[in-house]
């Protein structure tokens, strides 16, 4: 049955108006590879085999899409009803239906080998020489402790470049989950399970993660950053953070330091003072992180006193409660906490 | 399709089993998911139990072959009912039903009597995860054994009219042995998984 | 009044509040599914336009976190269980006694049954917004959140007992439904002439009774663990979150099949009939269908590629999700095929079936890729997943529900939905469709995370999400234009024939509306487009005898008795037991007066 030529300039239409589409469609999806927390600027070797994966499946799922809906709209249009014409009353077809089983059978063979090969690679053991990371979530931020090197802060990940990480993953209550788009695919922080994912940074600088299983009511304000340095760089950072707090100096600070290390003291933990509570983030470097409530704000003196005053009114559901402290307990605060570097 | 109906209780059917019947089989697969899933929860943690007692320190194996036992008797005193039914009976039928039901009870006397044992000897819902999955699955099969008590109970109140079961009697016998054999086979798989099997 | 006599069936009856509270017959049925299903759905589309307000600009502040966590969450379980399911529902309940030649289905009062089963979990789910807050986990509540450590209100315990009341509810409907489809068709009705319509809701009633066990497992652990003290799902005391995940999914997966092939089945229905000419490879697609159904319980774990699940199991996930993709790639090209060589008739029904084809391809490639376990390592929890799920849901399942309901209203009324106001609401609802949620995939290929009741400024999500909004509020304009339609049109006199599309099923073989009999004659079933059969040779419609004696089973009460002893039965658990006993109460003696009450 040969087609008539107005059948094929209407199918060729249709192809036209589809890959118009496509083509927009393309552009906007390209254009989210330039967004800060973007999927698609993979930065490590387990972001990279990722991306090969998911470049190949899209183009099979775009080729397969512009097909249909090409062959769709060409038919809706084509075989639109016209006076006097009988459609032909058939039942089917075998060699086409065996076709087109055959056919999607092949491609999702084409894609599943190779996601099993990575899958293969990505779930298999971190090399021996790795960094040693412990990840554990919490209602609503993230602790991070490098066992071989007596470091724990929280919120900021630090890494050195082109060296594997083994990030061990755990949970003090419900499930989180680590996720870092530029640099790793998430795996879930299952309470009672010792999940963990490894990737190696291949580029210096600054990315963004969030917490992809939600966990509750500041599931939204569950906020990291991962910061990759130089050897050296990273080194230095790792010094820095081994040491105990630095004391307190003036008055304002002494008296901040007063607080810190009895209100404060029961949930959370300074090096080097008597403060060691378990329940909140590590204070030790506090200064040293760029941002305060895990991500949620700039660490700034304005925005830690804001803090101080209200966490719950800051961070729904906080665990951190309103301790009712005046505005002189809190400037005295700031004071001390600011000088954590 | 003729346009009058005789009797209310025989209709055809395309696949010539009664609907009810056929109510009543395919009811039975989707229990057999509910049960699988009880059971499938129990395999999952078993050895998974942070403290004691665990079932070597419970299981009364002789005691629950007697309780296993006595179902199995009611699963044949059951058969008789529906034989008795079907063949038009109705002395034996209401004999073998009630022998049915009271050996019904005693299982789940025997049942009360180990859920106090176990609980007098440490073991309860929030004990273990061993306790916990014991009791809800054995816990839900005595309640589906209950039913079945229920169930049996107004066949023999029904029996006892007039009309009796009325002249589909036999079917309806034979829908309510379906169930009550299926309760038993449960049991069976529920006394050789958990119980029988270290 | 259960016999009819006469030449002339088609009566008026007159109605009142009674005959519906006590009707045990399947359209009436079906038509109180429909309007309780439509309602739900404005009701749970009303939480989207919220949501969507919300999350338009960063920052938002149009509801806190909390109440944003209960509308996500309630969103996802009125659409799912109190509006798609009940919608498939109402006409599988009105269509299945008349597409098999049946006057009702097995059992009419167990029918009835579930549906106010139905409507008490209904209203007891979503009365939890006035009564200590609405479950607010997510519609998969995953442990440990659920637990009452996590969740301390009365939420989750809503959740719980709603579902094992909605549950039982389904699992009523699908018991019957089968029963009905193997044992009562017309003479010449075998299976492989069954409507494809027919097969899915098959295929779905069996879904249903094997998964919703598991869930009624898992949700009998979780109302445990909440409140009897056992440690199914809490880690401390050696329990484990993922066996949640592991039920659940069990269950919820299939559940995705459940609302799908419905409006899969509709769209077989109407393409043939608005094509003129029968559907392509039929056996094809019926075998297809079966085929989901059975893998659809072979891939749940796809929902849990990123739980750390382990090599193999992924491995082999991936193998079957994979597979699912070839018999739903089938029932595609045949569609597409039976558009070709068509003479395409384009009403409102025939603008939303092929519209289905194209937006549910879209939705379901996105589901192949993240079929993938790396690729959904980027994409799982983001805004990728949302944009798939709605483009399977909304482009799928209500597009073809909304396809059944302009082909099949000029039967269920006799008349006929205005094709102005019809196309209107097309076009707003297709663009504003892919308006709201095309974006999404750029969405979560930008970082977005699910579930968030807010996001940053900086992060490049701001356009988007407000274009999204926009989109959603074009959609409601056309949901507002269909109920303009709706309420225009059922002022209007119904004047359907009997087989005004020329249709080739039996429910055509009828007056529109159908007596309450359904049919004069029980047809005789010749070939699988029966009434193109007997049209193409000459076979006259059987006329019924002079004197004719049809019994209907009568009404019953007790079935809305058992209802509201089910819901008292609910709501006592949740507040005073005592309700809960009577409850226990009423269902027992209404069993025995259902029992006993006559069925002639």
């Amino acid at each position: 049955m040969r087609p008539s030529p107005r059948a094929i300039s209407l199918t060729v239409l249709s192809l036209a108006i589809v890959l118009i589409t496509t083509w927009l469609i393309w552009i906007a999806w390209d254009a989210t590879a330039s967004d800060p927390m973007t999927t698609l600027a993979p930065l490590s070797d387990n972001a990279d085999a990722v991306q090969g994966l998911y470049n190949f499946v899209t183009i099979l799922a775009g080729i397969v899409m512009v097909g249909v809906l090409t062959l769709t709209l060409a038919f809706a249009v084509i075989f639109r009803e016209r006076a006097g014409h009988e459609p032909q009353q058939i039942h089917g077809n075998s060699r086409l239906e065996v076709l087109w089983t055959l056919i999607p059978v092949a491609i999702v063979i084409a894609i599943a080998l190779p996601s099993f090969s990575v899958i293969i690679d990505t779930t298999g053991d971190a090399p021996d020489d790795a960094l040693e990371v412990v990840a554990t979530g919490n209602q609503w931020w993230f602790e991070f402790e490098y066992p071989g090197l007596d470091v724990t802060t929280a919120n900021e990940l630090h890494l050195p470049v082109d060296r594997a990480v083994n990030v061990e993953l755990r949970s003090e209550d419900v499930i989180h989950s680590f996720w870092v788009p530029q640099l790793s695919g998430k795996v879930d922080m299952v309470p009672g399970h010792e999940n963990r994912l490894w990737f190696t940074p291949h580029e210096t600088g600054m990315f963004l993660g969030q917490c992809a299983e939600f966990c509750g009511t500041s599931h939204a304000n569950m906020r990291f950053r991962v910061f990759v340095h130089a050897p050296e760089d990273f080194d230095a950072w790792v010094a820095s953070q081994a040491a105990d707090a630095e004391p307190a100096q003036g008055d304002l600070a002494l008296a901040g330091e007063k607080i810190a290390t009895t209100l404060c003291a029961a949930c959370h933990t300074i090096r080097g003072t008597n403060a060691v509570g378990q329940i909140g983030p590590d204070l030790t470097h506090i200064a040293s992180r760029t941002t305060l409530a895990s991500g949620m704000f700039e660490n700034n003196s304005e925005n830690m006193a804001a803090w101080l005053a209200n966490p719950p009114g800051e961070k729904p559901g906080s665990i951190m409660p309103n301790l009712n402290l005046n505005a002189e307990q809190i400037e005295q605060l700031v004071a001390y906490l600011q000088d954590l570097k | 399709m003729e346009a009058t109906e005789a009797a209310h209780g025989e209709h055809h059917t395309s696949l010539g089993v009664d609907n009810r019947m056929l109510l009543m089989w395919i009811f039975l697969a989707s229990e057999c998911l509910f049960f699988g899933s009880l059971i499938s929860t129990y395999l999952i943690y078993k050895g998974e139990s942070l403290v004691r007692p665990l079932p070597d320190d419970v299981f009364d194996i002789p005691l629950t072959s007697l309780s296993t036992f006595v179902l199995l008797v009611s699963s044949f005193t059951m058969v008789l009912a529906v034989y008795a039914a079907h063949h038009n009976f109705p002395k034996m039928m209401k004999l073998s039903l009630l022998s049915t039901i009271l050996l019904g009870l005693v299982f789940l006397g025997f049942q009360v009597y180990e859920f106090r044992l176990f609980g007098s000897e440490g073991l309860n819902l929030s004990t273990n995860q061993f306790g916990a999955s014991f009791f809800v699955l054995t816990g839900f099969h005595g309640v589906h054994v209950g039913v079945g008590v229920l169930y049996l109970g107004s066949m023999l109140i029904g029996s006892m009219r007039r009309n009796g079961l009325g002249p589909s009697g036999g079917l309806y016998m034979e829908i309510a042995g379906l169930y009550w054999h299926f309760v038993d086979i449960v049991w069976i798989v529920i006394f050789t998984v958990i119980y029988l099997i270290p | 009044m259960a016999t009819a006599t006469g030449t002339l069936p088609q009566v008026q009856e007159e109605t009142t509040i009674w005959t519906w509270l006590t009707t045990v017959d399947h359209k009436k049925i079906g038509t109180m599914y429909g309007i309780s299903g439509f309602a739900f759905f404005l009701l749970a589309g009303l939480e989207a336009l919220i949501i969507r307000t919300q999350l338009a600009v960063p920052n938002g502040a149009v509801v806190d976190a909390d109440r944003y966590n209960q509308l996500f969450t309630m969103h996802a379980l009125t659409m799912i269980f109190l509006g798609i399911m009940p919608l498939g529902a109402a006409f599988f309940n009105y269509f299945l006694p008349l597409m098999i030649g049946a006057r009702d289905v097995a059992f009419p009062r167990l029918n009835a049954l579930s549906y106010w089963v139905f409507l008490g979990g209904a209203l007891l789910l979503t009365s939890s917004f006035i009564f200590g807050g609405a479950p607010d986990g997510g519609w998969f509540a995953y442990a440990p959140l659920s637990d009452e450590e996590f969740s301390p209100g009365a939420g989750l315990d809503f959740y719980a007992i709603g579902l094992l009341i909605l549950g039982t509810s389904s699992l009523m409907a699908s018991l019957n439904f089968a029963v009905t489809v193997f044992n009562m068709r017309a003479p010449g009705m075998s299976m492989m002439r069954l409507p494809v319509f027919i097969w899915m809701m098959l295929v779905v009633n069996f879904l249903l009774i094997l998964s919703l066990p598991v869930i009624t497992v898992a949700l009998v652990q979780l109302v445990f663990d909440r409140n009897f003290t056992t440690n199914f799902f809490t880690p401390a005391e050696g329990g484990d979150p993922i066996l949640w995940q592991h039920l659940f999914w069990v269950f919820a997966h299939p559940e995705v099949y459940v609302l799908i092939l419905p409006s899969m089945g509709i769209v077989s229905e109407v393409l043939p009939v608005f094509s003129r000419k029968p559907l392509f490879g039929y056996a094809a697609i019926v075998f297809a269908g079966v085929a989901i159904g059975v893998l659809g319980f072979a891939v749940w774990s796809h929902h849990m590629f990123t739980t750390g699940l382990g090599t193999v199991p992924q491995i082999v996930f991936t193998a079957s999700t994979m597979a699912i993709a070839v018999p739903t790639g089938i029932k595609i090209f045949n569609w597409m095929g039976t558009l070709y060589g068509g003479s395409i008739h384009f009403n409102t029904a025939m603008y939303f079936a092929v519209s289905f084809i194209a937006l549910f391809t879209i939705g379901g490639i996105s589901g192949v890729m993240h079929a993938s376990p790396p690729v959904d390592s980027q994409q799982q929890d983001t805004y990728f997943i949302v944009a798939h799920i709605h483009y399977v849901l909304f482009g799928g399942a209500i597009v073809g529900i909304f396809s059944g309901l302009y082909y099949w209203f000029p039967k269920m009324t006799g008349r006929f939905l205005d094709e102005r106001l019809g196309k209107i609401h097309f076009w707003l609802m297709f663009i504003g469709m892919n308006i709201t949620f095309f974006p999404m995939h750029f969405l979560g290929l930008s970082g977005m995370p699910r579930r968030i009741y807010t996001y940053d400024a900086d992060l490049g999500w701001e356009t988007w999400n407000m274009v999204a909004t926009i989109g959603s509020y074009m959609l409601a304009l056309g949901i507002i234009v269909f109920l303009v339609n709706f309420f225009w049109t059922m002022r209007k006199e119904p004047t359907a024939t009997d087989n005004p599309w020329d249709a080739p099923t039996l429910e055509w073989a009828t007056s529109s509306p159908p007596p309450e009999h359904d049919f004069d004659v029980i047809p005789e079933v010749r070939d699988r487009d029966p009434l193109w059969y007997d049209r193409d040779h000459g076979i006259e419609k059987v006329e019924p005898p002079s004197e004719m004696h049809i019994h209907l089973p009568p009404p019953s009460y007790f079935p809305l008795l058992i209802g509201l002893g089910v819901l008292l039965l609910g709501v006592g658990v949740l507040s005073h037991l005592a309700l809960t006993a009577l409850g226990v109460v009423i269902v027992i003696y209404s069993i025995w007066g259902w029992a006993l009450e006559p069925t002639e």
